[in-house]
């Protein structure tokens, strides 16, 4: 039931809402890229920044940059693609709410950014209290949240737009993953935006004297989790729908897809207890319950991945692949669109299984913010999700800008992913190892008054920077293919793949286009895990804690 | 919905294989006593100095409990209290710490011990120490410019 797409290229009113996105999203890369560097070579050891910047000001602004303004600028800008190439190009009206939410982003960035430079939130991307930072910094997070809202509004209103033009049919598959990431997005950001608006706002401004250290850290993970959810599904969109087509293969199955990503949406909310779990004033009990929830999450994983290698399987028997393993020679090894996200995928699967030790309450007493968890999310966040973004941006970029990805400038991208798995071989390995013998996470260099453990872990440190170099060796080449792609490359057209499913597959099930229940499930899991252990929070609050800046 | 016959193959192992790791998971924390680190008790931040037991920093011998020690440990930005301690090898401790300022964490490098230190909140590990040796306390959670300077020791000797 290949559902027929009468918008073969996305309009090009369209098309420069989406790179807007990508110019932001890229210059925090190559921002952030750099204070990487900067990192490794301060924590070997052999370097100290210069003109008395702190090393936690520089964390700051890799973490938000990398981790809150790279991704959430990239996978808006790329769902409002997705969104107009399968259910239509926006109407004014969503083409002009998609662009107030890009302003009021943006702007929120600039805000948040400025009092990073002035030194006035050193707090990290987590900004924890009772730090306290300037009151601009916390509202110029606000506007990032709200203007991402803004911006999937607009996707929602066009994907509506769609349904009622089609009615009884289900969305168009990748319009209809773009919505669910999208409404993830909108029921966990309440958490943190409560948080930002009722606590940390109005204590830095001194309408309130202190806050609930506790529940600010519950609200936050409430978001936390399912933010690494947001990052991760639309990399999923790209491996269950993109890659088919480029390898030219169907979609293994469409009813599969949208259930695995319905099953993401109700399990990776009520579980940020798994982030709490060496913390104080929650119950076990409690605890224990946002694990199992936590680990259910695996079955739509499991599916994914059978999902991804049956695709690949059948698209080189379709190729005359012979034998158990013949299949895997078919692959275009040579299609950077391929091959880039395809080293993310194998990246998951030690990313994957160190996600699970995390998030195992006797294991994670081991890793609880050791450097193995940073090692970690350099594997799911910063190789299997980036690597895949790069991989979308070799298309989509020239798709947008009405220019070709040359042979060149494929090559490149090969190199480029190579030189970014070389690179994240030495330092996430290293960081795994480091932690595992105990050295703590968002931590200059130190000897530790030598101390003879913390001698032992230098080594690993040293190894980080040679990494952290190489990987700066890669941003350099992505920045170079994003330019070209962007501004220089020639003149052509280059697709916009969207896999279609296999002709004899059976009609995909309207019960998964129901909003109302998969919503309203979501909304009771999320009651059931947190209304008593918050009440208890409350109930035994102690005082709370005014705000401190030690930094 | 059709589902190929290897693909719930291979979910009912993938779920069978999680039911099997929760279970133990589970078993070891609430029948042999594994839990995370998740005591109740609470504090006021800014009178920690003088609350039972934080007025009194250091490792205690006690008697009549399940372990034979409690070691009490105050954290601020940037230090422990105290800075250095000595534990009797094979002495069962209960571990008690808190802070007087920001979220910290104490972590003993090499042991089990892991904990998030918060305002208001008491933190709480019982554990063994059955290996002799010097071990480094450091602060896992940022807490401000000293970070990385703040740490703490356990000798663990006969
Ligand atoms: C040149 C490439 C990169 C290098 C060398 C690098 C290096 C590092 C290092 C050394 C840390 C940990 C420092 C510490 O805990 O003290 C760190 C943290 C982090 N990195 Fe990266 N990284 C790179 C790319 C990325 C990318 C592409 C992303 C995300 C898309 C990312 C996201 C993060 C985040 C979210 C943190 C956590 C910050 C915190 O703990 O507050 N990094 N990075
Ligand atoms: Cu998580
Ligand atoms: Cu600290």
């Amino acid at each position: 039931m290949p559902s027929i797409n009468s918008t073969i290229k996305v309009d090009s009113r369209d098309a420069k809402l989406s790179m807007a996105h990508f110019y932001v999203a890229f210059a925090a890369l190559a921002i952030g890229g750099l204070m990487g560097l900067l990192q490794t070579l301060v924590r070997s050891g052999k370097f100290e920044l210069p003109g008395g910047i702190g090393y936690y000001q520089v964390l700051t602004v890799h973490g938000v940059l990398l981790g809150l303004v790279l991704t959430t600028f990239f996978i808006m800008g790329f769902q409002h693609a997705a969104v107009s190439r399968t259910a239509g190009t926006h109407s004014d009206k969503a083409r002009l709410t998609g662009w107030i939410g890009f302003w009021v982003m943006t702007l929120g960035t600039v805000m948040a950014a400025a009092m990073v430079l002035m030194n006035k939130a050193t707090v990290l991307y987590t900004f924890y209290a009772p730090l306290q930072a300037h009151w601009i910094f916390y509202l110029g997070l606000t506007f990032v949240v709200v203007g991402s809202w803004i911006d999937g509004i607009a996707q929602i209103m066009t994907y509506a737009k769609w349904k009622k033009n089609n009615p009884g049919k289900p969305g168009p598959l990748l319009s209809f993953m773009a919505v669910i990431n999208t409404v993830l997005w909108i029921i966990c950001t309440i958490g943190v935006a409560a948080e930002v608006l009722f606590q940390l706002l109005p204590w830095s401004l001194g309408l309130i004297d202190r806050v609930d250290v506790l529940v600010s850290r519950t609200l936050f993970w409430y978001f936390g989790h399912p933010l690494v959810y947001f990052w991760l599904l639309p990399a999923y969109m790209a491996w269950y729908v993109v890659i088919p087509k480029v390898i030219g293969g169907k979609i293994f199955s469409d009813s599969l897809a949208r259930l695995s990503f319905i099953l993401f949406l109700l399990f990776s909310i009520p579980v940020g207890f798994h982030h709490q779990l060496t913390e104080p004033g929650i119950d076990p009990a409690w605890k224990f319950i946002q694990v199992i929830l936590t680990f259910l999450v695996i079955i739509p994983s499991l599916m994914t991945a059978f999902a991804m290698f049956a695709t690949f399987e059948s698209a080189g028997r379709a190729k005359g692949a012979k034998g158990m393993f013949g299949w895997v020679k078919k692959l275009p090894w040579n299609d950077a669109r391929f091959t880039v996200p395809f080293i993310g995928m194998a990246a998951f699967i030690p990313a994957g299984a160190g996600g699970i030790i995390n998030a195992s309450n006797q294991m994670d007493q081991v890793v609880h913010n050791t450097i193995w968890i940073t090692g970690h999310f350099h594997l799911t966040l910063a190789t299997s999700v980036v690597l895949t973004f790069f991989g979308i941006s070799y298309w989509l970029i020239p798709h947008l800008t009405g220019r070709k990805l040359t042979k060149k400038m494929n090559k490149l991208a090969l190199i480029q992913a190579w030189v970014w798995f070389i690179g994240m071989a030495f330092m996430s390995g290293s960081m795994h190892a480091e932690g595992l013998l105990g050295a703590p996470r968002r931590s200059a260099f130190s000897t530790y008054m030598g101390a003879k453990q913390a001698a032992e872990w230098i080594p690993y440190q040293i190894a980080q920077a040679v990494g952290g170099t190489i990987l700066f060796i890669g941003i350099i080449l992505i920045l170079i293919i994003f330019i070209n792609l962007a501004f220089f490359a020639p003149k052509g057209e280059e697709e916009f793949p969207v896999g279609e499913q296999a002709e004899n597959a059976e009609a995909t099930p309207m019960v998964l286009e129901n909003w109302k229940l998969w919503i309203g499930i979501s909304i009771v899991l999320i009651l059931f895990a947190y209304t008593i252990p918050f009440i208890d929070m409350i109930q035994n609050a102690p005082i709370g804690s005014k705000g401190f800046k030690t930094w | 919905m059709h589902m190929h016959k290897l693909e719930k193959i291979w979910l009912i192992f993938g779920l069978a294989a999680l039911i099997v790791f929760l279970s133990t998971i589970g078993v070891s924390a609430f029948y042999l006593g594994n839990k995370p680190p998740s005591c109740l008790t609470t504090v006021d931040p800014e009178k920690v100095d003088q609350t039972a037991p934080f007025n009194k920093p250091g490792l205690h011998k006690v008697e009549g409990k399940d372990w034979d020690y409690e070691l009490v440990f105050v954290a601020q930005a940037f230090a422990y209290t105290p800075t250095q301690v000595t534990v009797p090898l094979g002495a069962k401790v209960k571990v008690i710490a808190t802070t007087k300022d920001v979220v910290h964490g104490l972590e003993v490098a090499g042991t089990n011990i892991n904990m998030m230190l918060e305002p208001g909140y008491v933190s709480e590990y019982t554990t063994t120490f059955d290996k002799e040796g010097e071990y480094l306390i450091v602060c896992n959670e940022y807490c401000g410019t000293g970070h990385h300077l703040m740490s703490s020791k356990i000798e663990v000797k006969k």
